[in-house]
Formats: structure tokens, sequence, C-alpha cells
């Protein structure tokens, strides 16, 4: 049974959360994502569906509390902002390295440093190049709507029990706070220990019947860590093959594209219009995995168009991605405010005509 | 086996036995250090309560970070100082099992205090071991947030300057402060009759989890022969003159 609400994007995350079986929240507060553990705390899951919530003294404890949870093969999650998510990254590298699954969704403000509580887009290396020590990817998902942050909370799980990695919602400040309807599944059941221990031998929930498990990133024999991260990587390339999503829209005609996601892919739609209107072609890519990123369709492009227009609210993340795809066939550039500033479509519009088409 | 030994070894000659708990793996600890022993009382008192396919256990980093090839329960290793972050959501994710954490004087007393003391605030239900051996072992030997004043280290060769490095911290103390704490006390392992004390305690602490009776947390003052650069008997007897004067030793706190 469908349940539709109007609700902002922080809140569909806790409302997802809950409906989807997630057996712990772990956060601590940081603006503009508070609701979410606000919204958590208010619906009192632990009396219903037996969903842990709690209030960590840190960043580094929430995640580690992630470490704990997960090791023991629960649905376990937290939520943060920009310096949040910067303390958290030790621990995203110990999960990687120990193979744990677990979803954490950094609701993006401006950096660096304390910087602004307003939207940003500039973690956009932090989260999809390891952001932490060593070897490592996150598996990054980054929702456009309300409806995709409510959605991509069950996805995220899914994917990051498939693949036993961490896996990241990449969301913005924009994307946090503004409401729109959201359509929601009807509750489904936490796992039973019963049915963890069954599906995921790996787990700890004590060595009853088996030899004993271990959750651990440390191995200090050279050949075995060598091969360890041999696995890790061939498990990045099975999910680069396997696991890409993205959007299209407009493209069939494109002349010029933008490559956009989450708020920024919001305006860049809204900019499209605006182009057309003006008789220039433009489409877009929406990337709505960040990592695995959408290297072929956006190369594939570079046969098609003659200039591609990387949007994103930062100074210029998203944008070396988009080059290394593109691979010089054809002008790549960026355009995005900063400081909080959200861009305009008109603003992103000026852009690819001051870049591609104005002599 | 010679004829001769199998005779001496006969079950009705023994008075001791490995608990089963603990593996055959050899150990990597130097000889004179606590940590062997510690671990087998751990396994001692699991295998006395018959919980060993209940528990779950958290590695810290330092010398004990292997402590899973030693104790056979179902371990998860933490990053430096977060051991009481990982057991604080294994227990509450999975009340019924037994979660206890086990670190050393840099991981809990330095590196990792805010989790330690949030987990003993919260009154998180589960059992804290914290082996105080005044010095990092694992790397080195250098400073410890519990390295004596004139104590001499790798990073205070000449010792601890308590002006410039600051002073020893009794973390103990201030855990048995917080109201979540039940059971705080401070033992070692030097003697047969410390050993007997620290078991006693540990038993204690993990009867507290069934009762439900909020944080146990146990300091053992130890000794760190290598990185102490002393012989096992002269650390003994060092640490007995040193560590236990400003370490006294007892329980704190018993609820
Ligand atoms: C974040 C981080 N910082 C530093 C280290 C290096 N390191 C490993 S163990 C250790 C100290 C261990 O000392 P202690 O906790 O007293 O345990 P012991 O080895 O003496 O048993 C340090 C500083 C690390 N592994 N991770």
């Amino acid at each position: 049974m469908k349940e539709l609400k109007l609700m902002k994007g922080n809140e569909a995350i806790a409302e997802a959360a809950i409906r989807c079986g997630v057996d712990g929240y772990f956060g601590y507060p940081i603006t503009p994502q508070s609701e979410i553990m606000e919204t958590l705390m208010l619906n009192k899951p632990w009396e219903t569906t037996g969903m842990v919530v709690l209030q960590a003294e840190s960043e580094v404890a929430s995640i580690n509390m992630l470490y704990g949870g997960a090791g023991c093969g629960k649905k376990v999650m937290t939520t943060s902002s920009s310096p949040g998510v910067s303390l958290m990254q030790e621990g995203l590298s110990y999960l990687a390295g120990a193979e744990l699954p677990c979803v954490v969704v950094n609701v993006v403000r401006g950096g660096p440093g304390l910087g602004t509580i307003q939207p940003a887009q500039s973690d956009y290396f932090q989260a999809v190049k390891g952001g932490g020590h060593g070897d490592y990817k996150l598996i990054v998902l980054a929702p456009a709507s309300v409806q995709e942050m409510a959605d991509f909370v069950e996805l995220s799980f899914d994917l990051a029990f498939k693949y036993r990695n961490p896996a990241m919602i990449l969301s913005d400040g924009v994307i946090g706070q503004m409401m729109e309807k959201v359509e929601f599944d009807a509750y489904k059941p936490r796992w039973t220990n019963e049915e963890i221990v069954k599906n995921y031998p790996w787990v700890t929930q004590g060595k009853k019947g088996r030899e004993r498990n271990v959750i651990t990133s440390v191995e200090l024999d050279p050949e075995k860590h060598e091969a360890l991260n041999q696995k890790l990587w061939a498990k990045y390339k099975e999910i680069e093959k396997t696991e890409v999503r993205y959007e299209t829209i407009q493209c069939e005609d494109a002349e010029y594209i933008f490559v956009a996601y989450g708020a920024s892919a919001r305006i860049c739609e809204k900019a499209i219009e605006v182009a057309r209107e003006k008789g220039i072609k433009v489409g877009m890519v929406r990337p709505i995995t960040l990592y695995p990123f959408p290297t072929k369709v956006i190369r594939d492009f570079g046969n098609q168009v003659k200039g591609v227009l990387s949007v994103e609210m930062s100074s210029g993340q998203l944008v070396e991605d988009v080059r290394l795809a593109i691979n010089g066939k054809v002008p790549v550039e960026h355009f995005g405010r900063s400081g909080g500033i959200i861009h305009s479509p008109s603003e992103v519009v000026e852009a690819l005509e001051n870049f591609f088409i104005k002599e | 086996m010679t004829e001769v030994e199998k005779v001496i070894i006969s079950p009705e000659n023994l008075v001791y036995s490995k608990p089963s708990v603990l593996t055959d793996n050899v150990m990597h600890y130097c000889p004179g250090c606590s940590h062997g022993t510690i671990h087998k009382l751990i396994a001692e008192v699991i295998d006395e309560m018959g919980i060993q396919e209940e528990t779950i256990g958290v590695t810290p980093v330092g010398c004990s970070v292997f402590a899973y090839n030693y104790i056979d329960v179902d371990w998860q290793e933490a990053a430096h100082g977060r051991a009481p972050a990982l057991a604080t959501a294994i227990k509450r994710l999975l009340p019924e099992k037994y979660v206890f954490s086990y670190q050393g004087d840099g991981d809990l007393a330095a590196i990792g205090t805010g989790e330690a003391i949030h987990a003993c605030n919260r009154g998180e239900n589960i059992v804290m071991v914290f082996v105080n051996n005044g010095i990092y072992g694992m790397t080195g030997g250098q400073m410890a947030p519990t390295t004596l004043p004139g104590m001499p280290s790798s990073t205070c060769p000449a010792g601890r300057d308590a002006g410039r490095d600051g002073h020893p911290i009794r973390i103990t103390e201030i855990m048995a402060q917080l109201p979540g704490t039940s059971f705080v006390t401070r033992q070692a392992v030097h003697t047969a009759a410390a050993v007997r004390k620290t078991k006693k305690a540990l038993k204690k602490a993990f009867e507290n989890q069934t009762a439900g009776k909020g944080t146990s947390f146990i300091e053992v003052v130890s000794t760190c022969n290598s990185g102490w650069k002393m012989t096992p008997v002269k650390a003994n007897e060092w640490m007995e003159e040193h560590m236990f004067a400003y370490y006294p030793l007892g329980d704190v706190k018993d609820l």
C-alpha cells in the first residue's frame, strides 16, 4: 500500500529508514540535516519497528557505531553534513577495509572549514575519490528530489549489502530542506537475527556452531594484504560494470550537454527550457550514481555535441570526471556558484553561451 | 611426551588446565607482558559462565590488536580509540549478547577518551577492560597519557616533565564519578593473589552484564618490560613501587 506525503528531503530520509527496516541510526546534530534525527526521535521507531536511535557524542563516534552495528549484519545508518562527514573519513576507510555495509548521508553545506550552513556541492571529491586513507571506494548516490531522498535509502542498503561496502547518499542543503510530495512503500519488517546469520555468515553475533568470525581491516602479511586490496578492486570493477545509474534529458538532438547532479540537476532542467526557448539545443546527463560514474555515456556524447558544461555548486570538482570521460574530444567547462549561493537557470544558460556560443 | 611426562601429566595429577576458550595460537606478546595473563582470565570467565557462543569482543589498536587470535569468540577490530563506540552499537543492537571492549592506555585514555567517557556516561551495559602499562607498547615505547612523572619514554627520554607534558591521567577515578558505571575497579596481574582478584573482578563485570547493571570498568595496571626497558622481574618491582603509588589498586565503585 503506497502512501503519499508532503515532506522535506531530510524528513523523507528518516521516514524511509523506518519503513525499509533499518536497525540502527547513530548521529550527531549539524545543520542543514538535523531534521533527520529529530524526525526519528519524534517517530519513536524503537516502539514500533524496534529500530535503535542514538545521539552519539560526535561524528567520530557515530561512524564507529556504524562499524560495530554493521559487523553484526545490522542495517545501520548515519547522517551528517560536510564538517561532520570530514570527521567520519577514518571510520569510512575502516568500514571499507573490513568490507562492512552501511549507509552514510551527507547533506552538503559550503566549506572549507566551518564554511556556511547554506547548501553546496563541494564534497564531491571527498565522496567519490575515497576521502579517507587507502585504496577504497564508496558507492555514491546523488538524489535530485525528495522522492529520491526516500527511495535511495533502501537502494543504498541493497547495494551496500550486495557488495559488502559502505554506501553514501550525497545530497545537499537544497534537496534536504525543500518540500515535495513523496510516495512511500508499505513498512517492511526488519531482518531477524536468524535471517541475518543465515544470509550473511560473516557477521559477529556469537560463534554458535561455527569458527569464530573476526571483523577487521588489519593484515600485516604483504602477500595477504595485497590479495585483500586486489579483492576490493575486483569488487569495484564489478560495481563499475553493473551499477552505473543515470538519466538523460533532451539529449536526442542536443548540440551541448550539461552534466549535473542533485540540486544543480534540478536547476539545469529549467535551464534547458530557457536555452531551448532561445534556440540553443541543450540536454543533460544526470549521474545518479557518482561512483560508479557514468563515464561511458558521457564519453559517447563526445561524438555528438560541441561542448559540455559541468554544473555544480562548487569551484569545479565534478568537472574533472567529466573531462576524463570526454577525454579531450570536445571542450568541457565548469560553472557553479558557491558560498551558499544557488545558481539561477539564466546564469547557467549565460555561462553556456559565454563558453561555447558567443565568439 | 616421554613416559615420565605422561605419568606426571595424568588426569589425576592435573590441578590446572588451559581454558577451552583460549586458542592454541602462540601469543605475539613479549615475555613478561601482562596482556597474555589478562587474555587468559577473560577466557576463563567466558568458559566458566558458558557464554562463548554469546560473546562479542572488540579489540583496540595497540599491542592487543590481535587478541582475536587468542580468545575464541567473535571479534571486531576497532580503529584507534573507538572500541567503546563499536561495543555500544553491538550491545544496543544485540542486547541479549555479552559484549566487552579491550583497550590500552593510549587507546582509551588519549585518542579515545571521548568514546570511553561517553560509553560509561550512557551506562552502556558492557564490560570495558583497560590495560594501563604506562606507555605506548605497540609503536615502540612513546609517552602515554598514563606515563608517570620522571618516567622515561622514547618521546620523553629524560622522563616525563609534568610542566611540559601534562600529568598522568587517572581515568578510572573519572569513570567512577559517572552515573552510568556500576562497577569500577583497578587491579593487577603481577602475583598469583593479584591474578585471582582480577579474575574475580572480571567475573563480576560479566555477571553485571547479565543483571543489566550498566558499565563495568576494569583497569589492570600492567608492565611493559620491553617499553620500560627492564627485565620482567624488575618491571614488576618498579610497578609495585611507582605505578601502584599513583594508581592505587582496589574497587573504586561497586553498586
Ligand atoms: C589514528 C591513529 N593514530 C596513531 C596510531 C599509531 N598507534 C598504534 S598503537 C598506538 C598506541 C598504543 O598504545 P596503548 O593503547 O597504550 O596500547 P599498548 O600497545 O601499550 O598495549 C599508536 C599511537 C594509529 N594506529 N592510528
